[in-house]
């Protein structure tokens, strides 16, 4: 099986070198191949299972409780602004 | 010292025969002294450790006896500690210093336990061996020339080499369960949602399983004492009461039911592993167990769904880091988390959902309804955890296939959530081996009775690595 390289690093957002480009796909394409097996299953009126704990539902009460100071949520961030994370903008123009 | 369980340690310490500062500062030598060898911590946190030392001896002052209090530990380096640099053995995390504990750190803090400092790992929890950690391989106590299993690397390290008296683990796939078998520890996957998953940093969300080592099984269970239960911040741990988990730890195997898979005997299988298992199961007889063959038909299907399931929600965990509030930027990932964040991108993208990440869910239920089946007719379930005895750094290295195909007889517990306690049950080329036991969800107490009997007759575990 075939797997595009460069479409799927750009989905997940990954910069890749071009070199690591032809080692990937070898190695994805490879356990693709492998996994592709589950199609001998036979699948028909069977549900998901995305979770096996059975729980559903489960709510709280939306009570303000203690959490972190702005300083500390921020002190880790590389750019600050007014105390605010500073994040590049996401439009082109900008 | 030599060969100290966390039991033996509680006695010496409510008797005053040493203090927790001591029995810290006697730990802490070791770990000096043998951890270049094996690189099994990261950080070491010793002024902490000393200072937590310091309040547990008031404690054991004033009367007190918790299971856990003033016993010195290591944390897999994927625990949020406050103010301890946490770095899942990630370049991306190399100089993040957590705001906040997580719930298991906080619940062993409140416990009065020590934390030594934080052990080695695939990074981010990706790999059977250890050899994935950007800041380099844990070597096996018992023969440093070959792999300690992993993701958990460090951390049975720690345990067997007397680094520490236990050490916590994650367990997705196996992390706890192979590495325990590969450095001859009691490993401990818990049922899925049995420990809070809050503040261990996620790989794979529907199976991450919160456990850890220790050398012997009871000492695992007075550690679990102190980890179980429901917590607010993570909503998948249900409200089942914890029971005293060594209250009945001598119970016994009379008339107990023990499944033996065989789908999990097939031809791979080291056919010495094949015999040590049957050797056990041969104790449980004499001890009164009866042992009946089940069947679990689609246990080849499983490494097949993990690598699905288990990519797809890697994929979407490690989106997070973006190097906005903490951390590096993306080009840091090492090459194992860089594939496994695009083959999970892959079965999730459009058009390959459905061959993939649909399909792979469906299986899950099959897989789900074989062990639900078994344990109609049985109480447990034995196995072995590896196919393999450990092999040499590096062999695997080049070929991830293979070492995911080491993952084969783990893998099945967390998709369906059932708890398991790997054991050792001996040494093969001098390398140890060890065997897993399933039960229903939330049987921890029966699984404990159940290796308790096992290691009272063949205690593997006193025989430690010659450093």
């Amino acid at each position: 099986m075939k797997i595009n390289i460069s479409h799927v690093a750009k989905l997940a957002n990954l910069p890749l070198l071009d070199s690591e480009k032809q080692k990937f796909e070898t190695q994805l394409s490879s356990i693709l191949d492998y996994i592709a097996k589950l199609n001998e299953v036979d699948t028909s009126n069977v549900k998901d299972t995305s979770q096996v704990t059975g729980l559903e539902n489960i709510l709280r009460e939306d009570k303000p409780l203690p959490s972190l100071s702005q300083k500390d949520a921020l002190f880790q961030a590389k750019t600050t602004h007014n105390g605010f994370f500073a994040v590049k903008g996401i439009f082109e123009n900008e | 010292m030599n060969n100290l369980t966390i039991k033996d340690a509680r006695e010496k310490l409510t008797k005053k025969e040493i203090s927790s500062v001591e029995l810290t500062k006697h730990y802490l030598t070791i770990v000096k002294t043998y951890n270049e060898k094996l690189n099994a911590f990261l950080t070491i946190s010793e002024k902490e450790a000393l200072e937590q030392a310091e309040s547990a001896d008031k404690r054991i002052g004033e009367g007190d006896s918790t299971p856990l209090l003033g016993i010195p530990l290591a944390l897999k380096d994927i625990y949020v500690t406050k103010g301890i640099k946490t770095t899942a053995a990630s370049k991306v995390l190399e100089e993040y210093i957590p705001q906040y504990d997580g719930t298991a750190v906080m619940l062993l803090k409140n416990a009065g336990a020590v934390i030594l400092g934080k052990t080695n790992l695939d990074a981010w929890a990706h790999g059977s061996s250890g050899e994935n950690s950007d800041f380099g391989p844990t070597k096996n106590p018992y023969n440093t020339a070959f792999v300690p299993g992993g993701s958990s690397s460090g951390s049975p390290v720690t345990v067997a080499s007397e680094m520490a008296l236990a050490a916590s683990g994650t367990d997705t796939g196996g992390s706890i369960r192979l590495p325990a078998s590969f450095c001859n520890v009691v490993g401990l996957k818990p049922t899925y949602g049995r420990v809070s998953r809050y503040g261990v940093i996620a790989m794979s969300s529907s199976l991450d399983s919160i456990g850890h080592f220790t050398k012997t099984v009871e000492d695992n269970a007075m550690y679990l004492q102190v980890t179980a239960g429901s917590d607010p911040h993570d909503a998948t741990t249900p409200p089942v009461a914890v029971p005293n988990y060594t209250k009945n730890i001598a119970k016994g195997v009379k008339g107990l039911r023990i499944g033996v898979p065989k789908e999990y005997f097939i031809e791979g299988l080291d056919p010495r592993i094949k015999k040590m298992i049957e050797d056990a199961l041969k104790v449980y007889e004499k001890l009164g167990a009866e042992i009946i063959e089940v069947s679990l038909p689609h246990t080849s299907y499983a490494i097949e769904v993990y690598y699905i399931v288990q990519t797809a929600e890697v994929s979407s965990n490690l989106a997070r880091y973006d190097g906005i509030r903490f951390g590096k930027d993306r080009s840091h990932f090492g090459d194992e988390a860089k594939r496994r964040i695009m083959l999970g991108t892959y079965v999730l993208s459009a058009g390959y959902y459905d061959a993939f990440y649909k399909k792979a869910m469906q299986v899950r239920t099959l897989l789900k309804q074989d062990f639900d089946k078994a344990f109609k007719t049985v109480d447990v379930i034995i196995a072995p955890v590896s196919p393999t005895i450990p092999w040499k750094l590096g062999d695997k290295a080049d070929d991830p296939l293979a070492m995911y195909l080491s993952d084969i007889f783990t893998v099945h517990a967390n998709l369906v959530g059932v708890p398991g306690l790997a054991i050792p049950v001996g040494f093969i080329d001098s390398l140890p081996v060890g065997m897993q036991i399933f039960g229903p969800h939330f049987s921890e107490e029966k699984l404990y009775q159940v290796g308790f009997a096992y290691e009272a007759v063949n205690p593997v575990w006193k025989e430690r690595p010659n450093l």
